[in-house]
């Protein structure tokens, strides 16, 4: 019976596909069974940074109006066995998504993996209350900017009124990731630090996943940044984030680069 | 930078924690009334119009939460000749 996470954010652009990618990839590379499920009804995007867009045949929406049996939509990853993805819609509405329908489709996922990952749209409209819906788990991604602080706010009141735990009456796990985050511009100053963050929002922190051209560099080639470079610093934060999901107590430190000395030689050369 | 500057910098990020500290209180309180104002608007709007006719794009209805005190301002601009109070006639 798997664990349902949704990672969410309200603002656009702060790294849920990214994370859902890498959060996925990490699990499966830990020796996990994970589904990874984009939510973004015609703005698809998962299929893209995890490399799977030429092999796109049916979507969610195809199996959740039962054109499409579920195996036959599911894309099993290439280089990691247990990791799939169920791609969103590009051209249907996501109108076409029915309560009951997501809801069959979430339990029948349930069933087949030890983990799903719903990447939610952005925005608090019907797509990302949708996504959120039938999770057991939130991943709440904050970039250090007052914008997303406040979008994540209301996207934690949302997570603890709209879902099916809350309306149950249950306790909804929360969790924030904290990316692009960077640690020289916080310490002088110019950027929210992670206290600050955590004590406005008050939920747990997961991980956070500094600032690193390793993110561009791993959606470019289609590959999750933890499957691209699993030495990079966000590799490294994303794997530990895994980690404390799992259940394991590791102790919360921000990665840094690791740098070779010819390449800190060549830098202060070209600088 | 002068000595005195570098040594009374403190950054924008305090002023960030500052402001989402406020806003966020506020909203939380009113949660489910983000549409607050424009509510506010409308009805008062309703109010006045029981009694002279006026220009609904003449109505500003604006708030500003501050700390301590939050305040709500509302700017009516009243035509020069006043009409005939709806009510008044019925």
């Amino acid at each position: 019976m798997a664990k349902v996470l949704v990672v969410t954010s309200g603002k656009g652009g702060v790294g849920k596909t990214t994370t859902t990618a890498a959060l996925g990839a990490a699990l499966a590379q830990q020796g996990q069974s994970v589904c990874v499920v984009d939510f973004d009804v015609g703005l698809r995007n998962l299929d893209l940074v995890m490399g799977a867009e030429r092999r796109v045949v049916y979507d969610l929406i195809n199996v959740v109006q039962g054109d499409a049996k579920l195996p036959q939509a599911l894309i099993r990853d290439k280089r990691l066995d247990g990791l799939s993805l169920l791609p969103a819609s590009q051209t249907r509405d996501k109108d076409a998504l029915t309560d009951a329908g997501v809801a069959r489709v979430m339990d029948e996922l349930r069933d087949k993996f030890d983990w799903v990952i719903c990447d939610s749209p952005a925005g608090i409209e019907r797509g990302a209350t949708l996504a959120m819906r039938h999770a057991d788990v939130a991943v709440v991604v904050c970039n250090p900017e007052v914008s997303s602080v406040r979008d994540s706010d209301r996207i934690i009141g949302l997570l603890d009124a709209k879902t099916a735990r809350a309306e149950k009456g249950e306790a909804m796990e929360k969790h924030l990731i904290l990316t692009r985050y960077e640690p020289g511009r916080a310490e002088r100053g110019e950027m929210l630090r992670i206290d600050d963050v955590l004590e406005i929002l008050s939920i747990p922190l997961l991980a956070v996943v500094p600032e690193s051209e390793e993110v561009l560099k791993a959606s470019n080639v289609g590959s999750p940044v933890t499957l691209n470079n699993p030495a990079s610093a966000p590799a490294r934060a994303y794997a530990d984030a895994v980690r404390r999901l799992k259940g394991e107590t590791v102790a919360m430190v921000i990665p840094t680069e690791r740098r070779s000395l010819m390449s800190k030689l060549f830098q202060r050369r070209a600088a | 930078m002068n000595l005195l500057g570098f040594l009374t910098r403190r950054g924008s990020a305090p002023v960030a924690r500052e402001r989402l500290q406020i806003l966020l209180a506020h909203e939380r309180a009113a949660f489910g009334r983000s549409d607050l104002v424009t509510v506010l608007r409308k009805e008062i709007l309703a109010v006045i119009a029981k009694h002279m006719a006026i220009d609904g794009e003449k109505v500003k209805v604006t708030m500003d939460r501050g700390g301590d005190v939050s305040t709500l301002e509302i700017d009516i601009e009243l035509p020069t000749t006043p009409a005939t109070p709806a009510l008044a006639t019925a």
